[in-house]
């Protein structure tokens, strides 16, 4: 914090109260988005909107800029209320709404314009604002591109400058940080730091809980309602002394894993490379995980806690460590060690290279990740995989079928999972399952039985006829992948599976990824949660369409890691691989 | 930020949260004219689509039965007979085939190479003598196209008639002869009564329709709510959503209308400023119900579904443009009082093909700006509870 923002942050009572949150409620037909909500916000702050989707951050955001009335309660931003004084909140708060708000067929320039005379400047007038608006985000040799052709950083950055114009008192992000390179997110970082140092009050909403601990002030919130307000080290602080991590587990990492889970004084863990990193319940001791420890013949570390540990424990931890779904499951037998693979895989959309010859190499049982940032060409390299989109060059196999030429027997021995599960609104939820017994060709006898068997598996029998969209998320989560499992293939491909998904869902959900891996399924799966590389195997990192680097999560770390950053994160390790790759690419032209 | 960015933000404050601002509506404006000009979509709907509708309505659609093809039967070989038989021949609306055995046509007529047969009888001549009741010839026709089945049967019988007519110079006692005279439209031209009413269908694709499209468009792609969060007001972003449209849509009807005049012949009896006046005002509901519908949908593909058949369907059957309204059955003829393109229609019809009737100008007028008033009335209603 600057001088000048603790000036502000000194002053005593209301004064620097930038909004304050009064008991605010909201409905939208049968969900309650918000529930008897109060806090406050204040100037000179980075202030974290922090929580899962669904939580209800973008609806406070739109009450707060006053584009939503709520139901119950008051909203105070600079002093105005949101409601009575709608006009004097467009003045004092800027906002960045969470889709890219700008107009993608305008230049950089002519957006900058319209949002300046939306605020009553004058362009030619104000040219020392623009320029220094232009330096600050750095889009100054851009001016004249179109919008639309910026990459999703720049995007970001235009909508700050536009949201900064005529310098709100109050400026509102709504989860700016997705789809943003990790190099293009620190820049955005540094921009806000700025901003709070000279006093104005910033929100940034997000999922993220990494991005939470860069906060001052958290507001943390999980289905409508309010479970912590205040700096992410007050909470992370209660949990001192609670986390460790088993070293360096290797092989057995999953098997550990699962046993650490069901010890009744775990509360949560995940793993971490080559480690597994576990919290334990509050006043429980440790000598059920030094026994655990020392049966699997491994040292025993404590780690600083980390704000997402906080966030299970207040919600009473995570799920159990064993997956009924693993346990129903023959052994997987394939004719190789080698599940997936591609050589020189490049697909071109016109003149735009999306996957630019990439190679390797998947063994059977393993866990492979495909990670890079959206846009980076994972996406597309993962559906050539799957046989949905045809290589320009190169060549790519699956249990080994040629996917060019047997493509048809290539899919039915692998499982898709796509992104936001794809299951039938419309259909029950035994007819869905019904549905892709009859699409996988199973008949009869067979088919009852696998039918059957995934309902106990995955604990549906309450919600057979109920519709997809009404079920909790963790339930919809395992009814997709009980419909990409019916046919029991040795391949699965999972195309982001945990977006949007709550922490604990997600754990739920890696339970039974860690199973079926440990019965010899061969999983592909895509993420942009950097965290969530380190249950992979191997990782393949991509980045403007190449593989930048191929590498277990450890080994990858290793690379980054630098005297000031001894234990660096996937993340750092993302933004080291990036930066030498363009490193290298320069010196090489 | 420095200092001097501090100084501009409170010089700012006080014009920021006046109601309505001209220049931030003029800003509004001139980045939905650069949108609009960008786009190529707006361009082609505003000025090729309207060409080849008129092009359509011009030449490839007529109403006009021209040409039709029919035999003519020859079974009696007499003077009269023959001169007859010439008659037929000598129109420029039939198309005529000649034989001498009624079999050879019908063949023909069933498989729908002839329309219809007129059939002079090997008696013709002593009927014609007989000045009797009796037929002096047979008309047989295609029912199952009833129009051209009217038409051949009407136009035949024309044909005797003035053929008769033309000997009873040297014959006493005919009856009456009737001479019919078409005002407005003289020769019967459908293009002449289409083109007129192609211009309604053409504003109203770019009232209703592209509006409809451009604002649904704002709000999927989520820049309604980045809008909405400035201190521009609802008012100001509907007005300078509309604007650029209003001018885009008088371009095109000025187009339109120098193409009907100037390549396709259509005369204009009334004033050009009558012209204007009406597209002026019937741009007012068009507008009204492309934002009210784009305020419902707000997704493009939604819009474009519910404009085209709340719109572009009505205007092309209900509005008078295809089909009479006069020949319409009851309920459906109150419907059409709902439909603005009505007014325009019998409007344009009365500028372009009669002049300057302001009796029945100023009645469609006002019924139009009623129902623009209703339509502008319910949008504002439904965008101003902005996101909810």
């Amino acid at each position: 914090m600057g001088p000048q923002a603790a000036s502000v942050a000194s002053q005593p009572g209301q004064h620097d109260a930038a909004v304050v949150i009064d008991g605010v409620g909201k409905r939208f037909g049968e969900v309650q988005a918000l529930r008897g909500l109060s806090a406050t916000i204040r100037y000179g702050r980075l202030t974290g909107l922090v929580g899962p989707d669904g939580a209800g951050k973008t609806t406070l955001m739109r009450i707060m800029t006053g584009l939503l009335v709520p139901d119950a309660g008051s909203v105070a931003l600079a002093g105005f209320d949101v409601v009575k004084d709608n006009d004097a909140i467009h003045v004092a708060s800027g906002y960045m709404p969470q889709r890219f708000g700008l107009y993608e067929d305008l230049s950089v320039m002519e957006n900058m314009r319209l949002y300046a005379r939306l605020r009553g400047m004058d362009a030619d007038r104000h040219t020392d604002l623009f320029a220094e608006l232009l330096e600050f985000t750095r889009l100054g040799p851009f001016t004249k591109r179109l919008a639309g052709k910026l990459s999703g950083g720049m995007k970001q950055k235009l909508g700050l400058a536009c949201a900064l114009m005529a310098r709100p008192k109050v400026l509102l992000l709504d989860e700016p940080g997705v789809g943003v390179d990790p190099v293009s997110r620190q820049d955005l970082w540094r921009m806000v730091q700025a901003l709070t140092d000279e006093g104005m009050a910033v929100v940034w909403s997000t999922a993220y809980l990494d991005e939470a601990e860069r906060c001052e002030s958290v507001l943390l919130l999980n289905q409508g309602k309010l479970l912590f307000d205040g700096p992410p080290q007050t909470l992370t602080a209660q949990l001192e002394g609670r986390s460790f991590r088993l070293e360096n587990v290797g092989a057995e990492r999953r098997a550990v894993l699962t046993q650490a889970l069901d010890l009744p004084s775990v509360s949560d863990g995940v793993i971490q490379g080559a480690g597994v990193r576990v919290v334990l319940r509050e006043g429980a001791d440790t000598e059920q995980i030094q026994s655990l420890a020392n049966q699997a013949r491994v040292e025993l570390a404590p780690v600083p806690a980390r704000f997402e540990d906080a966030f299970i424990d207040l919600l009473g931890g995570g799920p159990g460590g064993t997956s009924a779904l693993a346990g129903q499951l023959p052994p997987v037998e394939l004719g190789s060690d080698i599940a997936v693979s591609c050589r020189h895989l490049t697909k071109r959309f016109g003149p735009f290279t999306a996957t630019d010859s990439v190679s390797f190499e998947v063994h059977k049982g393993e866990i492979f990740g495909l990670l890079g940032p959206n846009g980076a060409g994972k996406s597309t390299t993962f559906k050539m995989l799957c046989g949905l989109l045809k290589p320009t060059a190169g060549e790519a196999h699956v249990v080994g079928l040629d996917l060019r030429r047997a493509t048809g027997a290539a899919k039915s021995r692998l499982g898709y999972m796509a992104q936001k599960f794809s299951l039938y609104g419309l259909l029950s939820v035994r007819q869905n399952l019904e549905f892709s017994a009859g699409v996988y060709q199973l008949e009869g006898q067979t088919r009852r039985e696998r039918i059957e068997e995934m309902i106990a598996t995955f604990d549906l029998g309450d919600w057979l006829s109920a519709t997809p969209d009404s079920l909790p998320l963790g339930h919809k989560q395992r009814l997709a992948l009980a419909c990409s499992l019916m046919h029991r293939p040795p391949v699965l491909f999972l195309d982001e599976p945990t977006s949007g998904v709550d922490p604990i869902t997600r754990r739920e959900f890696w339970t039974h990824i860690n199973g079926l891996a440990r019965k010899g399924v061969t999983i592909m799966v895509t993420t942009h949660f950097m965290d969530e590389a380190e249950y992979c195997d191997r990782v393949a990192m991509l980045s403007r369409a190449r593989l930048i680097a191929l590498d277990t999560p450890d080994a990858l770390k290793r690379m980054a890691v630098t005297p000031q950053r001894p234990d660096p994160t996937m993340e750092d390790a993302f933004i080291h691989l990036v930066e030498s790759t363009e490193r290298d690419i320069e010196a090489a032209a | 930020m420095s200092a001097a960015a501090r100084k501009h933000a409170d010089a700012v404050l006080p014009a920021g949260s006046r109601r309505f601002d001209r220049r931030r509506l003029m800003a509004l404006v001139a980045k939905e004219s650069h949108q609009a000009l960008r786009d190529p979509s707006t361009l082609l709907i505003a000025f090729v689509l309207p060409v080849v509708l008129l092009l359509l309505f011009a030449y490839a659609v007529s109403l006009d039965a021209r040409d039709v093809r029919v035999g003519v039967v020859l079974e009696s070989p007499g003077a009269s007979a023959q001169s007859l038989a010439a008659a037929f021949s000598g129109t420029r609306f039939l198309d005529v085939h000649f034989a001498h055995d009624r079999r050879e046509v019908a063949d023909q007529l069933v498989s729908g190479a002839l329309r219809g047969y007129v059939v002079i009888p090997q008696d013709f001549e002593q009927r014609l003598a007989r000045h009797g009741s009796e037929p002096l010839v047979q008309i047989i026709t295609d029912g199952s196209y009833p129009n051209t089945a009217n038409y051949v049967e009407n136009y035949a019988r024309g044909v005797v008639q003035s053929w008769r007519a033309g000997r009873a110079i040297d014959a006493p006692a005919q009856a009456v002869v009737l001479e019919p005279r078409y005002w407005f439209n003289p020769e019967l031209e459908s293009r002449r009564a289409l083109i007129p009413g192609a211009i309604a269908i053409v504003m109203t694709i770019i009232g209703t329709m592209l509006t409809a499209l451009v604002v649904a468009r704002e709000w999927e792609r989520g820049t309604m709510e980045a809008v909405l969060s400035t201190p521009a007001s609802v008012a100001e972003i509907l007005i300078g959503k509309l604007l650029p449209y209003f001018v885009l849509g008088m371009l095109s009807t000025l187009g339109a209308a120098a193409l009907a005049v100037f390549v396709f012949g259509v005369p204009l009896h009334g004033s050009l400023a009558a012209l204007l006046l009406l597209s002026a005002v019937f741009m007012v509901p068009a507008l009204g119900q492309g934002l009210l519908i784009s305020s419902l949908a707000r997704n493009q593909f939604l819009a474009a579904q519910i404009a085209l058949f709340t719109g572009f369907l009505p205007a092309f059957m209900l509005s008078g443009f295809l089909y009479e309204i006069d020949a319409m059955p009851a309920p459906i003829r109150a419907v059409t009082h709902l439909i603005p393109a009505r007014y325009f229609v019998e409007s344009l019809k009365t500028v372009f093909l009669a002049g300057d009737f302001w009796a029945v100008f100023v009645p469609n007028l006002l019924a139009m700006a009623a129902i623009g008033a209703v339509f502008f009335g319910l949008a504002q209603r439904a965008t101003r509870k902005n996101l909810e």
